[in-house]
């Protein structure tokens, strides 16, 4: 009877649920959001080669090649990014040039790649391939003032063969295989005489070998040949015009060698001759017009050239210093930079290599304390108003960073370190104490009027353009995420990055600013060619309660040396100031850092490493952190997965190791081991839950209100592994020959809950294990797709606490601890779905308490971020889910996973060359933050279940505050009126 | 008079059942069947303890006769492994068992093992004070097996261990599981039957023997990965049939409305019953104060 009238109600019920189901799987972020809560940084990393554009008119630009493998164009007089291309790893770039003004040339793949970019949008021109032979070091020769056909020739040297290609449109003109045994191309030179091209190459060690090509055809018209006595190192320069400078094998002695008169002379000069206490390896730059530079990780000698006599000693310089190529300033006169450090400045000298002793400019040019040595130097002129020569310089120093140098002053710099991110932790900021306001209160009433003037029409949508851009730099300005203060959500942060160089960088998360850093002594190469690495940074101090006036520390974990048994570095950093508190030489290697969860009285986390003898050392080493740990001892086993030989072990540790006096070294014993067959399987990625992981509940209720008991074990590691065969690129494998298995072990015990085989897939694999769930990606060379598979894995032991009756009883284990020794009872379910992309780096969100539901964050080629529901992922979907499934939020299966366009997270952005994504849970339960960086970084805000713990910064207190007015003055106006109508009724 | 007894009987026949079970876990060497691999558990238990010397390697005369004459066909594919242990004595490994079992070919030239048995090697007093002594300091009991079965020289050995005090129960009871690839080895993983809970207390067995479980584990194949196109392409066809939902009651559809338009409709009733009652009450004292408005009106 009432039925009808609801009929229309319940509809648009049900529509209201679908609409609100849709906005919470669908959730993205308007236009004008973007920029508020994240930040995008680009980068480039450290320059290698630069080439300046030296047109007399139009933008001063600079174009780079650097280690990240990024071809860049820079504004010289800002150092903003004009363009940029990050070119694939595969495809190392090893040569830069310019040629005809406009086009800019890149060498890579050993000299088998060359490509023509253009200049002013770097837009790409051509590309050439060439064939050429197992080539150690291409170089790239651009021909100048040489028009040979209406057309600037590039040559190309790569191994035994030379390459003429037009520089137009990167047509070959001409092929050149030099037949010699073992011969190598190390220069080609231009002669002086028109039409004629010089290759020097070394056969075997001891043969040099001189050609005079034509530089029209390639044919040769001239071979001279000319064994030396000793062997060559293969190092060679040209001293000047017709002197070659080779260095032997032994690195003892130069040879000097005349090549002019259709024969080969040479002098034998030693370098003990000229330059004592010579110690490590040197090398040798050439700076014509007869002057050779002779560079050592400490010391630079300039050496000139007395014909082919001999060499004498120009000048020597002791500090580290870095010296530029030369650049020609007029008819026949050079110039060159030498840079050096002198404290905390450095000095920028110009000098003439006719008159090499004497400096033409010399400039002490201030810079900051953490950047370290000068690495290089690349220098350029510009026509002073005077009519006179100056001269700038780009500088690139030892923390990475990049500095333009002109008129003895820092024009800007670039932090490129932050391109090559080792490794990220986080710290809270400080707290805000109480009479110390850190955000400026608006100073001016006109300002604070015209702001508010300013919101209001944007909120009336009467804005303009213009008024709307400054409506949204009004409110990054004076948005309170910017302060240095800890804050109420949890939002702002201390991002603490550690770089390749070594250097610790601390980045605010309102708005990614550098709060400070410090490049690490302990981590800086030193005189003896030491190449120290940074491995891994962690939070070694976190005070709460009984140390709550100290400032957080985090440490830093790096080796002295390439090899697994070079000894460790260790230094402690404040993480407000970014001081140094503590720094220490380790006197063991470093193979495996364990964060353990204990703490001593000073909060300082126990960290254990283990080094090559299988050995753990116990760090912080303090008597009290000793006692904490002895008494967890017992319960404390690790495990390492070793790659190369396809082991797993697990080891548990024992009293004392053998090295006398020390006690805070424990020895360890293996406990299990799993062997994978190596012709079989090859392990390809192994892991682990993340430490700092919050699990909200152990119980998962499904739609028949049905209870599973989640397995929770923070010792699950995940380890998959796939056929030998199939560990190559895609293609590089048939599907019978592919394999992949999916292990979950248990690391105390060894134990293998589970294990799966996928017949036909192959990496790259990429895990993400979390909860009791794995997520893995890899290609089916089947169904020729990516696939993400899901195992979630269930404790079935606990699966009959269901009855009411035992709860009440007491009868249930709910409260029995949990023992590895036990023999796990688990239920296993799994499904995998296809999935468009390819995957580069793949996270889950983290929340403080584990509350709000999780979303992959899947970095994918494109080099953006995709967060996808992990209900997509969920093993249970099925094609017609019952009604009880769909009430629990199933989505109906679908054999590909959706990629919808709004979960970007990284919207318009794109994280060139993305290697890592980072979630930090805030202290708002809904809110997560992540932090993605590659050569680029960017930083995002991310609710995977919405804000419904707070207001959004678009909540309208307006509307709410006019409804409640509103609400008030209609409960007086009736309130008046019910009194009125009473006093006419009692009147009545 | 039916159902109590009906019930009477399957309890007593659950009683059986479980006495059953429970016995044949006692005598340790029944067929436990595994879902997804045959295999045998088989203890070293022979009747009389008093040789300690000789090793059991009784395992052949308890073969059935018919599996006796399958394994005389094929001898060459008989594979016998060591399991060896460390008791923690400074010893070292020491062989401890024999497994053994036969080699099956599969059509595609695939091996795998079949008919699992495992002997284990009686205790000698040394072991046995050495296993006590592990005991008393809760140590680890370490065992361990070859990578390849058919390859014995090779060094790669797969380890487990377990904290002793897990073990002991009347007799020492192992559970051994091997994940095998083939004729490979991956990993064993050794526990105890029950549950080993920590605090672990120190127990001695009461009978110096061990009752072992063994399982072979292969790897699961994963199901492929659903597509949905041919089904896409039959609905489209028109063939797919409109299922329609189940028709729900009258009442399991709207009782969220029934309830509360019932509980106004009480309210109501209550409230026109008390309203009688209250003008009954009203007429009685404050009818004095009512009649001049009547009058009032009447005026």
């Amino acid at each position: 009877m009432a039925a009808p009238p609801h009929r229309p109600l319940l509809i648009l019920l049900a529509g209201l649920l679908v609409v609100a189901s849709l906005a919470t799987l669908a959730e993205a972020i308007y236009e004008d959001q973007v920029g508020l809560a994240d930040w995008h940084q680009k980068y480039i990393g450290k320059v290698k080669q630069a080439v300046y554009h030296s047109q007399k008119s139009g933008r001063r630009r600079v174009v780079v090649l650097t280690e990240e493998n990024v071809i860049s164009s820079l504004d010289l007089r800002s150092g903003d990014i004009f363009w940029r291309h990050v070119i694939d790893k595969n495809d190392p770039l090893d040569q830069l040039s310019l040629s005809l003004g406009k086009y800019v040339l890149t060498l890579s793949s050993g000299g088998t790649i060359l490509r023509a970019w253009n200049l002013p949008d770097g837009q790409m021109i051509w590309e050439t391939n060439l064939q050429t032979s197992t080539a150690s070091n291409p170089q790239l020769h651009v021909m100048s003032n040489n028009k040979v056909a209406k057309d600037n020739l590039v040559l190309v040297s790569a191994g035994r063969w030379i390459y003429a290609v037009s520089s137009i449109d990167g047509s070959i003109s001409w092929e050149k295989e030099f037949s010699l045994d073992g011969i190598e191309i190390k220069q080609v030179l231009q002669s002086p005489e028109n039409g004629i091209v010089y290759a020097v190459g070394i056969a075997g060690s001891s043969k040099l070998a001189l050609y005079h090509l034509s530089a029209k055809t390639g044919e040769v018209l001239k071979d001279i040949q000319e064994s030396f006595p000793g062997e060559l190192s293969g190092e060679i320069v040209l001293g000047s015009d017709n002197v070659l400078v080779a260095l032997n094998k032994a690195r003892s002695s130069l040879f000097l060698i005349e090549f002019t008169s259709g024969r080969i002379s040479y002098n034998k000069v030693h370098v003990s001759d000229l330059v004592q206490d010579l110690s490590g390896t040197f090398k040798l730059q050439s700076l014509s017009n007869g002057v050779i530079a002779l560079q050592t990780p400490s010391t630079v000698s300039l050496l000139k050239l007395k014909n082919t006599d001999g060499l004498e000693v120009v000048q020597r310089f002791d500090q580290p210093a870095a010296l530029s190529d030369a650049l020609t300033i007029a008819e026949k006169d050079e110039a060159f930079a030498i840079v050096q450090h002198m404290g905390s400045q450095i000095e920028f000298v110009v000098k003439f290599t006719s008159d090499a002793s004497s400096a033409m400019i010399r400039e002490k040019v201030n810079i900051d304390q953490h950047r370290g040595n000068v690495e290089k130097v690349f220098l350029n002129s510009y026509i002073r108003t005077d009519k006179s020569h100056g001269f700038r310089a780009l500088v690139v120093m030892e923390d990475h960073s990049l500095l333009l140098i002109q008129q003895g002053e820092v024009v800007w710099s670039r932090e490129d370190g932050l391109a090559s991110i080792v490794d990220v932790t986080t710290s809270e900021l400080p707290v805000e104490k109480d009479g110390v306001s850190v955000a400026d209160v608006e100073h001016n009433l006109f300002e604070w009027l015209k702001g508010h003037m300013l919101k209001l029409k944007g909120t009336l949508m009467l804005a303009n353009a213009d008024e709307v851009a400054a409506i949204q730099a009004l409110r990054l300005k004076s948005s309170e995420k910017n302060k240095m203060t800890r804050d109420h959500n949890g939002f702002r942060k201390l991002l603490i990055v550690l770089t390749k160089a070594g250097k610790v960088i601390a980045l605010h998360t309102g708005d990614g600013r550098i709060i400070w850093s410090n490049l690490l002594p302990s981590l800086r190469a030193s005189r003896f060619g030491v190449m120290p690495s940074a491995l891994r940074i962690y939070q070694w101090q976190v005070p709460h309660h009984s140390v709550m006036r100290e400032n957080p520390s985090v440490l830093v974990v790096g080796k002295s040396g390439a090899e697994s048994s070079a000894p460790g570095v260790f230094s402690i950093l404040d993480s407000y100031s970014g001081e140094e508190l503590n720094a220490m030489r380790l006197d063991h290697s470093v193979v495996q850092i364990i964060p353990l969860t204990l703490k001593d009285l000073s909060e300082q986390r126990l960290h254990l490493i283990v080094d090559s003898n299988s050995n753990a050392h116990l760090y912080p080493k303090s008597p009290d952190a000793l006692d904490v740990f002895l008494h967890e001892m017992p319960n404390l086993y690790f495990y390492s997965v070793d790659i190369l030989t396809n082991v797993i072990r697990g080891y548990s540790l024992q009293k004392s190791c053998n090295i006398e006096g020390d006690e805070y070294c424990f020895s360890t014993k293996e406990l299990w081991s799993i062997i994978f067959p190596s012709d079989s399987e090859r392990i390809a990625i192994s892991e682990t839950r993340k430490m700092n992981e919050v699990v909200h509940t152990q119980a998962k209720t499904i739609g028949d209100h049905d209870v599973m008991y989640k397995y929770l074990s923070k010792n699950l590691v995940f380890v998959a592994t796939v056929s030998p065969k199939a560990a190559g690129d895609i293609g590089s494998a048939l599907p019978e020959e592919a394999l992949l298995v999916a292990y979950l072990i248990d690391a105390v015990t060894g134990r293998v809950l589970h294990r799966v085989t996928h017949h036909g897939a192959q990496g790259p694999v990429h895990a993400v294990l979390s909860e009791n769930w794995v997520v893995y990606h890899y290609f089916n060379l089947r169904a020729h797709r990516f696939e993400m598979a899901v195992i979630e894995i269930y404790d079935q032991s606990r699966a009959d606490n269901k009855d009411v009756m035992k709860l009440i009883l007491g009868k249930h284990n709910l409260s029995a601890p949990i023992t590895s020794y036990a023999r796990p009872e688990v239920v296993v379910k799994s499904q995998s779905y296809f999935f468009t992309h390819s995957v580069k780096a793949m996270a889950v969100t983290q929340t403080a308490k584990g509350i709000t539901s999780k979303q992959l964050l899947i970095g994918t080629i494109s080099d953006q971020v995709l967060a996808l529901d992990k209900r997509y992922l969920d093993p249970r979907r099925s094609a017609n889910p019952t009604q009880q499934e769909k009430e629990e939020g199933i989505i109906p299966l679908t054999d590909s996973l959706p990629i919808i366009p709004q979960s970007f997270v990284t919207h318009s952005h794109q994280v060139e060359a993305l290697r890592g994504i980072v979630s930090i849970p805030a202290k708002l339960e809904s809110t997560t933050l992540v932090f993605t960086y590659g050569v680029d970084l960017f930083y995002t805000q991310l609710a995977p279940s919405r804000t419904y713990d707070s207001l959004t910064d678009e909540f309208s207190y307006a509307l709410l505050l006019i409804t409640i007015a509103v609400l008030v003055a209609a409960i007086i106006v009736t309130w008046i009126w019910s009194e009125k109508k009473e006093l006419r009724d009692k009147w009545r | 008079m039916a159902p109590p007894r009906r019930a009477l009987l399957a309890l007593a026949a659950l009683l059986l059942l479980s006495l059953s079970l429970a016995a044949a876990a006692f005598q340790s060497d029944e067929l436990l069947l595994n879902d997804d691999e045959e295999f045998e558990g088989l203890g070293a238990r022979p009747a009389s303890p008093s040789p300690p010397a000789a090793p059991a390697v009784s395992s052949s005369s308890r073969r059935r006769s018919a599996d006796a004459a399958t394994a005389g066909a094929g001898e060459s594919n008989a594979v016998q492994f060591a399991l060896e242990h460390d008791l923690g004595d400074g010893k070292g490994f020491v062989p401890a068992g024999t497994f053994s079992a036969r080699l099956k070919t599969s059509a595609h030239g695939t091996q795998t093992l079949t008919k699992l048995r495992f002997t284990r090697n009686e205790l000698t007093d040394d072991e046995k004070d050495a296993f006590k002594k592990l005991l008393q300091e809760d140590g680890f009991y370490t065992i361990r097996l070859p990578s390849n079965v058919l390859d014995p020289t090779r060094k790669d050995n797969v380890v487990s261990s377990i904290k002793v005090r897990c073990i002991p129960r009347d007799s020492l009871d192992e559970h051994i599981v091997i994940h095998m690839d083939g004729v490979n080895i991956l990993a064993v993983n050794y526990g105890s039957v029950g549950g080993c809970q920590y605090p672990r207390p120190m127990k001695f067995p009461s009978k110096w023997t061990f009752s072992s479980y063994t399982i072979l584990k292969t790897a699961e194949q994963a199901p492929r990965t659903p597509s949905f196109v041919d089904q896409l392409l039959e609905a489209d066809n028109g063939l797919g049939e409109v299922i329609k939902p189940p028709e729900k009651s009258f009442w399991a559809k709207y009782w969220m409305y029934i309830i509360p338009l019932g509980l106004i409709v009480m309210n109501a009733v209550t409230a026109a019953a008390n309203i009688p009652e209250e003008q009954a009450a009203g007429q009685g004292q404050p009818g004095a104060q009512r009649a001049p408005a009547a009058a009032a009106r009447r005026r």
